[in-house]
């Protein structure tokens, strides 16, 4: 296994701590969390020394997140104390976290498209004359400064939205730099960066680190943590599993430890036979969308449940989109029971019987102010009603059958989506989807932010999709329900589909207890890390 | 949809969710009795109640209720629609005068076209070019009023046909003014469209999340070209029904109408920021404002002042909405 050959990971600690003078710049000590009953945190410790690139690692829902917003003061603790730079934090808000020299760089830019560089790093805070006038010239000259100092070849005049993503990432780093915070937060800052801009970022975190600024990084990109990262703290169902130096450790340990030892609720499907497998449903011929995906082709059959993995930024969204006709397809060919459609709208996608769960549950799936039976009949208005008029007959009928199908827990249908908890907002977007009886089912991230018991129901759901003899595709970021759901999985990086894993490779002893289902998330784990290094 | 009662979960929705929900429906049709309430008792004197003066507040508050009734579509769509209050006046030009060169089928037709012809537009410049629709509707508003300034030389253009007169907005069907019935139709019309019709639903979830509008199928440019459509041929219809009323076609008519058929919708309960609305409460919010215009002439308050009280009232009326 792979923690044996791992020392303990609290004397590494101790041994670090006595080489440095300061006291650590971050050190929070038992931390534990709960939000409505579900423990999200439980004695939990990070310590992050000055001049140290700290990497957080984790699955999905390993409570990465709540940690940092814990730090970056939008949640306060139930239990454990914060000290920073020494000084212990006694009120969390998001504005003491700022004062503490606490930034987070976000995966959303915070920069204002419109306004340049040199404005936006000095955005209300501006130096001003005497007249009270903004002094641009001073601000070009000191934000150019700073470029320099970091050795980013950046026009301090140039607007944001002439910059690429990179750049822009850098000027946010600059900009909170320039704001005198010393210490650091990166969550997956380069899920949309070239190698080129990764590599410019890596020097610049190298110089921080230099000069004293502590850096927690958080990624799901191995190759990058060992890379960068001097040191790691691992997170499991909101356990600390693991705190030590980064120096020896490979991926296979990483991911051992952060997948874990615990089973898992998620049983194995039985191994379907490929010729209990209907006929192609599903093909796609060398496709390529406007940016991405490159030249995929894939085929999907009756019955079968085709998995999607790959880190943030690597397309399967894209494609998702792509096959729904919200992204339009550049080259290639989209072939539905051989017959080659073309997509150019939701509309059409579903009329060739297409639904797509998609990945932002609140942006894209919900309305959130109307009514769950509203959310659910949007898709098939014209199946409830006679001519144009909605039947309510005809909408109780539909609703109350997929409440009861899919379990949704709601007081009434007439409740607002936004009154359920997530996990019931997903079943009613997944309850729409299926009102419209697709042949076709593509699910995006379709157990992100929801409790484990819905988690297992939507991936029964999707089993019992292909028992129905209808084509699945299941994208997702966690091993355990790819391995749970799937038939088989592609490994997608870069906007190209890089391999093929079957069962055969996830089980080679044909073992279904609990060591070779985590054995076969460390191999998945291990495969999607070995597709993006290879990039 | 109402009528299924499902007992999911073991706590019911909690009485003060459901207040707070309702309140904000309900606190327009509280004012609108409180208001009336207060004006029968203080201008009892006045003849506040006396038949000939309500039927006078619903001749002076129809067309205003018409074109809100169009504009909760345009609101619940999330769009605006500031071009009502100047199409009108140029469709009660255009009818009077292709009614005076050309007769009555013509002259009804041709203020038909050209509330068409102005959604058309609109709804083509918001969607397919990309302008937002404040921007179309505001160039709008200055390029009907412009015409029909120009083609009628500012001056008044009197209507002779008597036929004409009294089908838009002149007669009275036994005590009933026939601006009644043209309100009811629209009115009825326009709450079975919003409330029961699949086109109402996907107006409501086009303006509630576009984006998720999108994914479930619906095509939201077209929805918000038939609800810029829909509010410009009620803006026509509008200006045909004054030129009937006032028995001429006039610019001025219908000048300044946007801001009362926006503040009447609003006051209905029907958000600016679309995915929610209702046609009852518009006509309710027009009526109010006809209402309060009536209670304070016979107050005996100046336009001027009349002016400032009935701003005030909207402002206190949609502030209580807010408020829960």
């Amino acid at each position: 296994m792979a923690d044996t050959n791992k020392s303990d990971g609290t004397s590494a600690c101790g041994i670090e701590t006595a080489r440095q003078t300061d006291p650590p710049a971050i050190k929070m000590t038992g931390i534990t969390k709960s939000f409505g009953g579900v423990l999200a945190l439980k004695n939990v410790d990070l310590e992050v020394q000055q001049g140290q690139i700290h990497a957080l690692l984790g699955g999905n829902g390993a409570g990465k997140s709540t940690l940092l917003k814990i730090l970056r003061g939008i949640h306060s603790p139930d239990q454990g104390s914060i000290e920073v730079n020494g000084r212990p934090m006694l009120v969390h808000s998001s504005e003491a976290s700022r004062r503490a020299g606490i930034a987070m760089i976000f995966q959303e830019m915070s920069l204002i498209p419109s306004l340049t560089a040199a404005q936006n790093i000095f955005l209300n805070r501006e130096p001003k004359d005497t007249f009270g006038l903004i002094k641009d010239r001073f601000c070009q000259e000191e934000a150019g400064r700073l470029f320099e100092e970091f050795n980013v070849d950046i026009d301090p005049t140039k607007l944001i939205s002439q910059l690429s993503t990179g750049q822009c990432q850098l000027i946010e780093i600059i900009k909170a730099l320039s704001q005198r915070s010393d210490i650091l937060i990166l969550d997956e800052p380069t899920s949309a960066l070239s190698d080129a801009e990764v590599d410019l970022l890596f020097d610049m975190l190298h110089r921080l680190k230099e000069a004293g600024v502590a850096i927690v990084y958080v990624s799901h990109r191995m190759d990058e943590i060992l890379r960068i990262a001097d040191h790691a703290t691992i997170l499991r169902d909101g356990r600390l599993v693991l705190s030590a130096p980064i120096g020896n450790m490979s991926v296979e340990s990483i991911v051992g430890h952060v997948v874990g030892k615990a089973g898992s609720n998620l049983s194995v499907p039985k191994i379907v036979d490929e010729t209990m497998l209907g006929n192609t449903l599903l093909e796609l011929v060398d496709a390529s969308g406007r940016h991405t995906p490159h030249n995929v082709s894939l085929s999907v059959r009756r019955g079968e449940v085709v998995g999607i993995a790959g880190l943030l930024g690597s397309g399967r969204s894209s494609l998702a989109r792509m096959l729904y006709g919200v992204n339009p397809i550049r080259s290639g060919d989209i072939r539905i029971k051989g017959r080659s459609v073309k997509l150019s709208s939701p509309e059409q996608a579903l009329k060739c019987g297409i639904a797509l769960i998609p990945e932002d549950r609140l942006r894209q799936g919900l309305v959130v102010q109307h009514s769950v039976a509203r959310n659910i009949c949007l898709s098939v208005l014209d199946k409830v009603s006679y001519w144009t008029w909605v039947s309510s007959k005809k909408v109780a009928k539909l609703v109350d059958e997929q409440i009861a199908f899919l379990h949704v827990k709601t007081d009434s249908p007439n409740t607002k989506a936004k009154q359920l908890s997530g996990g019931n907002q997903q079943k009613v977007v997944l309850a729409k989807g299926l009102a419209t009886l697709p042949e076709i089912l593509i699910l995006d991230e379709p157990t992100a932010g929801i409790d484990i018991g819905s988690k297992t129901e939507v991936i029964g759901v999707v089993r019992q999709m292909a028992a129905q003899n209808k084509a699945v595709i299941l994208i997702s970021s966690e091993t355990a329900e790819l391995i749970a759901g799937s038939d088989r999985i592609l490994l997608m990086a870069d906007g190209r589909i890089k391999r093929e894993l079957s069962h055969k490779d996830l089980f080679p002893e044909q073992l279904n207890d609990a060591s070779s289902f985590q054995e076969a998330q460390r191999r998945l784990q291990v495969a999607i890390q070995e597709v993006n290094a290879n990039v | 949809m109402s009528n299924v009662t499902l007992s999911k979960s073991q706590n019911s929705v909690s009485p003060l969710a459901f207040v707070r929900e309702s309140w904000r429906q309900a606190v327009i049709y509280l004012g609108f009795a409180v208001l009336f309430i207060i004006f029968s008792i203080t201008l009892r004197d006045q003849g506040f109640l006396d038949i000939n003066n309500l039927l006078n507040i619903v001749r002076q508050t129809a067309i205003i209720a018409i074109m809100a009734v169009a504009m909760t579509f345009v609101l619940a769509a999330g769009e605006i629609d500031l071009s009502v209050g100047s199409l009108a006046g140029l469709s009660s030009v255009v009818t009077a005068m292709v009614l005076r060169d050309y007769g009555l089928v013509a002259g009804i037709f041709a203020g038909l076209c050209i509330g068409s012809l102005a959604g058309v537009v609109n709804g083509f410049l918001t969607t397919k070019i990309g302008i937002p629709s404040f921007l179309v509707t505001l160039a709008a508003m200055g390029i009907c009023t412009g015409t029909s300034m120009w083609i009628s030389h500012t001056a008044s253009i009197p209507i002779l046909n008597q036929t004409y007169a009294f089908l838009f907005g002149g007669g009275d069907i036994g005590p009933f003014p026939i601006l009644l019935f043209w309100m009811a139709i629209i009115g009825v019309t326009g709450h079975v469209a919003l409330k029961h019709n699949t086109f109402g639903r996907r107006v409501l979830a086009t303006g509630g999340n576009e984006t998720a509008a999108q994914y479930s199928g619906i095509n939201t440019k077209v929805i918000k070209a038939r609800v810029m459509l829909m509010s410009s041929m009620a803006a026509g219809l509008a200006g045909m029904l004054y030129a009937g009323r006032l028995q001429s076609g006039r610019f001025q008519f219908g000048e300044g109408d946007e801001m009362s058929v926006i503040a009447a919708a609003v006051l209905g309960g029907t958000g600016l920021a679309g995915g929610h609305g209702t046609v009852v409460g518009s006509i309710i919010g027009a009526i109010m404002i006809g209402m309060i215009n009536n209670g304070l002439t016979l107050h005996g308050l100046e336009y001027s002042q009349q002016l400032v009280a009935r701003g005030a009232i909207i402002v206190l009326a949609v502030a209580l909405s807010k408020k829960n």
